[in-house]
């Protein structure tokens, strides 16, 4: 474990010697027997947060339950959702963003998870809770919470990406973050009981062919879902990263709808209606339908497409620390499967690079990934690129409008741009 | 319940023979746990609210034109203006046919809705904003039967009801086909992707998100962050 240039332990992370040996090479002259890694910080006088004792040192911190339910500590105040006010009249029907900029990992906290209301977020407590199975089964039912709760359980990551995530940018770049650009998703574990279980009790009759789920807000939220789709791999959720779903995720219970858009994922579901065909709800016919450029629409466009993005650095979260080592990270995702790979370009796209992933690689989860580089300081343009298991590699933004026009406002999933000027400073923009 | 204790033997079969596999089918797969209760007829009828585009779900009753110009005028013309045309962002409700292939189309209930029975459907379980389910089935056949007359889609004498319901021709009716991603974008999106020397002149901007400058502010350092989540 001496192989390290200046014989002390080996980097644990193979980026980090990757990006060493790539300095010694490049140093040519400097490779000598004796060589120290010259360091772009000194410090001419002694830092007085090491010299000298430090309140936190001295005095005491706060006993156990000064926070019951603890907070994120108050210097990360600033990671927090975010709303674009201009794009919807009023926050009970409305949405908010992630802030991907800041996070890390592949799971979502739940108190950042974005929020999307139809009409608001509701207080439904779990003893007023009833879900209804109506419709062509056997026998209609009602199930209370702690029924639910008698189901086998399962524990699973799944994304949650809106159709409408990265919608305002399909006629240009038009929002400078990544929290707005790619904020309408989140990654986290359910516990839940499987649908295709709960559907077994009220018994689906032949012809039923199609779900109706209906939530118990005040937009009595609606979707068709077909019946192939509500036996394979939905659940009925009650928990998220372990603790109860927080009321703007619909508790006490929602539907999981795994790598499909997630205005089906019904939140504060109250109804599964079984019919022998769609119902042709608001929300699959003047929404979540994409027009093409001639004016007609696709409808059903249910599966999200692999995508990923850069979250750092990104306009948020410029490069402050100059040149040298950088971690550039991001998250990758695709409705088909898991993400096979991952591809990075700093010069636009002229040549891509093998990104690392990290994490588990899960079924229509997040997957983390990390391309560290040694930064000379010079312009980039950043882009990411995700292939998944199935072979599908994430389009630019320009292939997917020779299909789709300008006039869609869901599924775009194309490369973003991040230009970084040799301050560091990031913005979105499109490239030729 | 006396099927319970089979399926626990199945389970530990299960995992004998897969060796313990961490992740495996719930052992209900298939099974009955006689978990809940039957769904009492006023039950049913209470929460299925839903309509279908042949007309399934329909009430009785009936509204015409002209008292659906009154219901609309004191229940949704606030947001949605006294001729449909929106207030603010709510949404637009009448005009807007033969936009659907302009650059910025407007999607109505005339221009764009393929099915009758979803405005129906949607007035009755969400409408108005803030006071769903107050309306009447009379209201709502009146109200859906003015915004299909504010869309020059029946005369001012029609009299909506179950059964002139199917009698209204929606214009996009025809506008939507099933996604056909797999057959049209995938063969190209499939392609193995380039990895050295992709491009043959060097890229530019072309575009830039700044020009548009509508990027919502970074709160200032000294701004309050939100209080917690009741």
């Amino acid at each position: 474990m001496t192989d390290s240039p200046d014989g002390r332990a080996a980097p644990r992370d193979a980026g980090r010697r990757r990006f060493l040996t790539k300095s010694l090479a490049t140093g040519g002259a400097l490779a000598t027997a004796t060589l120290v890694p010259a360091r772009a910080i000194s410090q001419a006088a002694p830092d007085p947060l090491i010299t000298e004792v430090q309140p936190w040192a001295a005095y005491l911190g706060d006993g156990v339950d000064a926070y019951p339910y603890g907070m994120p500590i108050e210097f990360e105040s600033d990671v927090i959702r975010r709303n674009v006010p201009w794009l919807t009249a009023e926050t009970a029907s409305s949405i908010n963003f992630t802030p991907l900029h800041q996070l890390d990992g592949i799971i979502t906290p739940n108190g950042v998870c974005f929020e999307r209301h139809h009409a608001g977020s509701i207080e439904l407590a779990k003893q007023d809770y009833r879900l209804m199975i109506n419709g062509l089964v056997d026998q209609p039912l009602v199930f209370s919470y702690s029924d639910l709760e008698r189901f086998p359980r399962e524990n699973r990551v799944y994304f949650l990406e809106c159709a409408a995530n990265t919608g305002m940018e399909w006629a240009g770049p038009q929002l400078n973050g990544a929290q707005f650009t790619h904020g309408m998703i989140h990654n986290v574990l359910y516990t839940g009981v499987m649908l295709k279980d709960l559907l077994a009790e009220a018994g689906v009759k032949t012809e039923g062919k199609w779900l109706l789920a209906e939530g118990a807000d005040a937009s009595a939220m609606t979707r068709s879902i077909p019946m192939e789709k509500a036996m394979d791999d939905c659940m009925v959720a009650f928990k998220m990263n372990g603790e109860a779903l927080r009321k703007e995720q619909g508790y006490p219970a929602r539907l999981v709808v795994p790598g499909w858009e997630g205005n089906m994922w019904v939140k504060w579901l109250r109804r599964l209606e079984v019919g022998d065909q769609p119902w042709e709800q608001r929300e699959e016919t003047s929404k979540y339908t994409d027009t093409l450029e001639d004016g007609r629409s696709r409808k059903w466009t249910w599966v999200m497409d692999a995508k990923s993005v850069i979250t750092s650095p990104s306009p948020q979260v410029p490069i402050r620390h100059g040149k040298g080592p950088l971690v550039i990270s991001g998250v990758a995702w695709s409705g088909r499967g898991t993400v096979a790979e991952v591809h990075v370009t700093t010069d636009g796209g002229v040549n891509w690079n093998q990104a690392r992933l990290s994490g588990p690689s899960l079924d229509k989860s997040m997957h983390r990934f990390y391309y560290e580089i040694d930064w000379d300081g010079q312009p980039m343009l950043l882009q990411s690129r995700a292939v998944d298991s199935t072979g599908y590699t994430q389009p630019t933004k320009d292939a997917l409008r020779k299909f789709r026009g300008l006039n869609s406002i869901y599924h775009n999933n194309g490369i973003q741009t991040w230009a970084i000027n040799a301050d560091g400073e990031a913005e979105n923009v499109e490239i030729s | 319940m006396s099927r319970f204790p089979d399926l626990v033997i199945g389970t530990a079969l299960a995992v004998t023979l897969t060796g313990g596999a961490f992740a495996q089918d719930s052992p209900a797969a298939g099974m009955v746990l006689a978990l809940g209760r039957a769904a009492l007829p006023e039950e049913v009828a209470a929460w299925d609210i839903d309509v279908r585009p042949d007309g399934l779900g329909l009430p009785e009753g009936q509204g015409n034109v002209e008292d659906g110009e009154v219901l609309f005028s004191d229940t949704c013309a606030a947001c949605h203006g006294e001729f449909g045309e929106g207030v603010d962002r709510w949404p637009v409700l009448a005009g807007g046919v033969g936009t659907l292939a302009d650059e910025d189309p407007t999607k109505t209930l005339g221009s764009y809705w393929p099915y009758l029975s979803t405005s129906f459907d949607y007035i009755r379980r969400a409408m108005p904003f803030g006071n769903a389910q107050s309306l009447t089935s009379d209201d709502i056949y009146a109200i859906t039967a003015y915004v299909l007359n504010m869309n020059d889609l029946v005369d001012d004498d029609f009299v909506l009801s179950k059964d002139s319901f199917l009698t209204v021709e929606m214009p996009n009716a025809d506008g939507f086909f099933v996604d056909d991603r797999d057959e049209v974008e995938l063969p190209e999106f499939t392609q193995a992707p380039c990895m050295e020397s992709c491009k043959d002149v060097v890229p530019e901007i072309t575009r830039h998100a700044s020009v548009l400058d509508v990027t919502p502010e970074t709160p200032d350092d000294g701004a309050e962050a939100p209080p917690p989540m009741q």
